[in-house]
């Protein structure tokens, strides 16, 4: 009899075992890859299959959901992201039936389907350090099917500039006795440096294509709107100057790519370099090339890389973090945390804003999550370092009352109205509506009303720190709502009232005058203009060219 | 990051490009927004017209000399050329017969014939080339510019090739049919219209020029398009007999036997023997144009 | 496209060559605006073509503000519209508005 406290080594013995077969050294075959699943995945498995915002294991995900259903069954995905087909077709054939995630953007729609005919069990929709978190208490992994740039003979892997999931996944799964299979895109003898060391894991397969790369994090801005100029001169001259905003995220879209390309023109001529902008927690976006060439740039964190930045990253190692190979080290697990606790700013946007300041991006009939978004648009309540941003917030929050903490600022950025007239504001949330027709427990809210701290419009903005009631909220959200139904239901002489004591605030009130949004102000009007920002050495990917 | 900012041609709209292209004030608008020209064609079909029904003519001076200036606005149902469309920029000529101007300069910025309009736009889509040839045989000439996110394709494509000379950025592009359309009949492996940079290499302005389709090639900035209308209107006007045309065909000819086998810019770069053809779609006018001048034969025909 | 036209109260403009003005190109989510003189001095009429139907009253709520905004008084405004928002609707509205102001 082996001792009852080991049994978790002795079932991952049991599994290498069966595995053995299939593996010259640590090396399986591409055409084996089904079989060794078979042989390593035990049904009733929780699996983790790497999928992440960019980088995704696509070869593990199609081999997974090519196994055969009578040999794996029950399985339990936990996963980042639903991002691929065949991370439907896991579930739509019978292989898996669990799921708890963060995010599914390009696949919600299936993913509400099969939900809808209880295909899928949802756990829970998770922010990713959440998920993360729950992969170290009650979600361990027993495999993880991960994505490495390149691995050599031993095992040891090179991950590329796009680590983002990986080292949270495979250090829950390998130190909890469980299995740990990589694809790669290379074979080489020596790698240009280890970020998984080789006794993490047990096997990896040279994938037929590199894994799949979504330029997710580019903006083109020749896309970018006078409207979203107009916004992004509030963002600068009212929010981050006013606070002297030096740490933050940005949320990708053209509204804060819009911020990033203002830096070098219209802050530059506020006065603003040096003291705004300085370090980041951000993926490599290209629209803030042109604000790192200018200098105001000290440092940037990323989660993953980007698709044609690796030369330019990797010629700025005193912006971005890189190795000793001189590529860029992304850590998605690491990022998060700097963005929920060092920073003092998220911006983004949103798809719908509630009279209480709840903002969400579900929309009916789609299951699209939430990714890490609330984590950087929350306000960490276990900080307890001070900045004169996370201070000035926090006083404004306590009013009369003592602070006895600061706040970070958490802005939405949005334009009334999207296209087609849907508007942004709205009396309830259409997340209310998904969670009753899916069975939820809550309705899936992107970031809380109590954690919003300004919602910037083309109207202007609003301060919701300032804001003394529940009564003064909605009105001060009404009051930049424009006009939207919510906006033109404002209460006029409140909305007058909030304005003289700067709760809201006007393009006027803050001395901007509409007529200088204009896409001049741009200090990159083209994907071109960022390459020739970079010095050529920004390569972008062949779908955003006109050259 | 204190590069001198552009006016880009291409961002700009019909009457920005207008502005400045020809002196400063000049220019005076005919058959303006105010007359309400609109496209019979598109009310019918119950979809939004523009009040100068996609393009701006008029008359105006370049460096003090009189010319008459057309510009199709791209982003009006991508430049598209309907009846009245095609009827303004065909009286233009029309017009350039009896004033005797010392240019038509023409900003095309279309992908051909508004299909909404069907034969309508094909009948003032000839009426047009007639009329611009009839100005040309009458010792007028005509300039295109091209830099617009539409380029010319289709019957423009057509347009842009009667003109005395074509001034083209390299984001502007110039073909017959139109990259998707291509795709669509011949099958994504013969033409992948979603791959930009091809697309580019293959119909935009430094391959254009450098076949000799494009007189000259600038960056994308408004300045750049007026010195090279200027330049180009402080020529001889070009000769236009028998053994130009003669001599244009030839060289045709020659041309497509020489890159028979090219699929892509690149390989007529290379052809044409420019080091590292790979680096050229990064490289301003100025190095290209230089580049250019270097080879023992510069460019094909023209 | 919904077509409908409305005469609101503004104050006198006083260019007396407010000539034909266009501001904008119609494309998707955008507009074109053409000035021109109209009737009553104190009213500025106003000719909405759009291709959005049902938000009429969100037109005259922005066209409204627009013609308090400025002197819009003895101007007509033609609008041809392809689905621009409220937010770009206002902003051709006050570039095309105020380009007459900065000129008188």
């Amino acid at each position: 009899m082996g001792a009852p406290w080991n049994q978790r080594a002795a079932r991952r013995a049991r599994r290498l075992e069966r595995l053995a077969p299939l593996t010259r050294g640590r090396e399986i075959a591409a055409a084996d890859m089904v079989a060794a699943l078979e042989a390593a995945i035990e049904p009733g498995d929780r699996v983790c299959l790497e999928g992440n915002n960019q980088k995704q294991a696509d070869f593990l995900a199609e081999s997974l959901a090519d196994c055969s259903p009578e040999r794996l069954h029950d399985l339990h995905m936990v996963q980042s992201v639903l991002a691929l087909p065949s991370h439907i077709d896991v579930f739509e054939r019978g292989i898996a039936n669990r799921l708890d995630f963060s995010f599914s953007g390009p696949q919600a729609n299936r993913l509400a389907r099969l939900v809808q005919e209880r295909r899928i069990a949802i756990g829970a929709i998770h922010t990713y350090l959440e998920l993360f978190g729950r992969y170290f208490v009650d979600l361990t992994p027993d495999v993880c099917l991960i994505a490495a740039q390149a691995a050599d003979a031993d095992g040891n892997l090179y991950l590329g500039p796009n680590t983002e999931d990986t080292p949270a996944i495979v250090e829950a799964t390998a130190f909890r006795h469980g299995i740990v299979v990589a694809q790669v895109n290379e074979k080489l003898a020596r790698l240009p440096r280890v970020d998984i060391p080789a006794d993490w894991t047990d096997a990896f397969v040279v994938a037929p294509r590199p894994n799949y790369i979504e330029p997710l994090f580019t903006r083109d801005p020749s896309l970018i709107t006078e409207i979203q100029v107009l916004m992004a001169m509030m963002a600068i001259k009212g929010i981050y100057a006013e606070y002297g905003v030096q740490r933050l995220n940005h949320g990708i879209g053209f509204d804060t790519a819009a911020i990033e390309l203002l830096l070098p023109t219209y802050a530059e001529s506020l006065g603003l370099r040096g003291r705004i902008c300085k370090h980041w927690a951000l993926n490599p976006h290209p629209t803030l090339i042109p604000a790192i060439e200018a200098g105001f740039v000290e440092s940037v964190h990323s989660f993953g890389s980007e698709v044609g930045m690796e030369n330019y990253v990797a010629a700025r190692s005193d912006v971005f973090f890189t190795g000793r190979d001189g590529s860029m080290r992304s850590n998605r697990a690491f990022c998060q945390t700097a963005g929920l606790y060092a920073c003092d700013m998220f911006i983004g946007s949103t798809l719908q804003i509630d009279l209480a300041g709840n903002s969400s991006t579900a929309t009916l009939g789609r299951i699209a999550g939430f990714g890490g978004a609330p984590n950087m648009g929350s306000d960490a309540r276990g900080r307890r370092h001070a900045s004169p941003a996370w201070l000035r917030a926090g006083r404004e929050r306590a009013g009369d009352g003592i602070a006895t903490r600061g706040q970070k600022l958490v802005v939405q950025t949005v334009e009334t109205f999207r296209e087609h007239m849907a508007p942004a504001f709205v009396e309830r949330l259409d997340a209310w509506q998904l969670m009753e027709d899916m069975g939820m427990d809550l309705p899936p809210i992107m970031i809380h009303g109590d954690d919003v701290t300004h919602i910037v419009t083309e109207e202007g903005i609003a301060n919701l720190l300032l804001c003394r009631s529940a009564a003064e909220r909605e009105q001060a959200i009404r009051g930049v709502a424009g006009y939207t139904p919510v906006g033109r239901a404002r209460d006029a002489r409140m909305v007058e009232n909030l304005r003289d004591r700067g709760v809201i605030r006007r393009p006027d009130d803050i001395g901007i005058d509409k007529r200088d949004a204009t896409r001049d102000l741009l200090a990159a009007r083209s994907i071109k203009d960022l390459v020739r920002a970079s010095g050529g050495l920004y390569d972008p990917p062949r779908r955003f060219r006109n050259w | 990051m204190n590069r001198p900012h552009r006016h880009s041609w291409f961002e700009a709209d019909a009457r920005a490009r207008i502005a400045g292209l020809v002196d400063a004030g000049s220019f005076r608008e005919l058959c303006g927004a105010h007359e309400r020209l609109t496209s019979p064609h598109l009310a019918a079909l119950d979809l939004p017209a523009a009040f100068d029904d996609g393009v701006v003519v008029g008359e105006a001076t370049l460096d003090g000399r009189p010319v008459l200036v057309g510009a199709q606005q791209g982003a009006f149902n991508g430049g598209a050329v309907g009846e009245i469309h095609g009827a303004k920029l065909r009286g233009l000529f029309e017009r350039a017969r009896r004033t005797r101007p010392a240019a038509v300069l023409l900003a095309i910025d279309s992908g051909g014939v508004r299909l909404h309009e069907a034969n309508a736009g094909l009948i003032a889509i000839s009426e047009l080339m007639r009329a611009l040839l009839a100005a040309r045989a009458d010792g007028i000439p005509v300039y295109g510019l091209i830099g617009g996110s539409c380029g010319a394709f289709g019957g423009m494509g057509i347009v842009a090739r009667l003109c005395d000379a074509l001034v083209m950025s390299e984001e502007g592009r110039l073909g017959l049919s139109g990259p998707e359309v291509i795709e669509t009949v011949k099958g994504v492996d013969e033409f992948d219209s979603k791959d930009r940079a091809l697309v580019w290499r293959v119909t935009g302005g430094k391959l254009r020029r450098s076949l000799g389709d494009a007189t000259m090639l600038v960056d994308d900035d408004i300045a750049s398009f007026r010195d090279a209308a200027r330049s180009l209107l402080a020529r001889p006007v070009p000769a236009r007999d028998l053994a130009a045309l003669d001599a244009d065909q030839r060289a045709l000819a020659q041309r497509a036997a020489r890159y028979a086998e090219a699929r892509d810019g690149l390989d007529i770069w290379r052809v044409l023997g420019l080091p590292d053809p790979g680096a050229i779609p990064m490289l301003d006018a100025a190095d290209f144009n230089r580049l250019l001048a270097s080879l023992p034969s510069p460019t094909e025909a023209a | 496209m919904e077509r409908f036209t409305l005469s609101l109260p503004s104050v006198p403009c006083t260019r007396a060559d407010a000539a034909a003005a266009l501001c904008g190109v119609v494309s998707s989510g955008n507009l074109e605006i053409l000035v021109g003189r109209g009737g009553a001095a104190d009213r500025c009429d106003i000719e909405v073509n759009t291709s959005a139907h049902g938000f009429r009253d969100t037109w005259e709520a922005v066209l409204t503000d627009a013609v308090a905004r400025h002197a819009a008084g003895g101007l007509a405004l033609a609008i041809n519209d392809a689905g621009a928002t409220p937010a770009v609707v206002s902003l051709r509205l006050d570039q095309a508005l105020e380009a007459l102001e900065d000129r008188a």
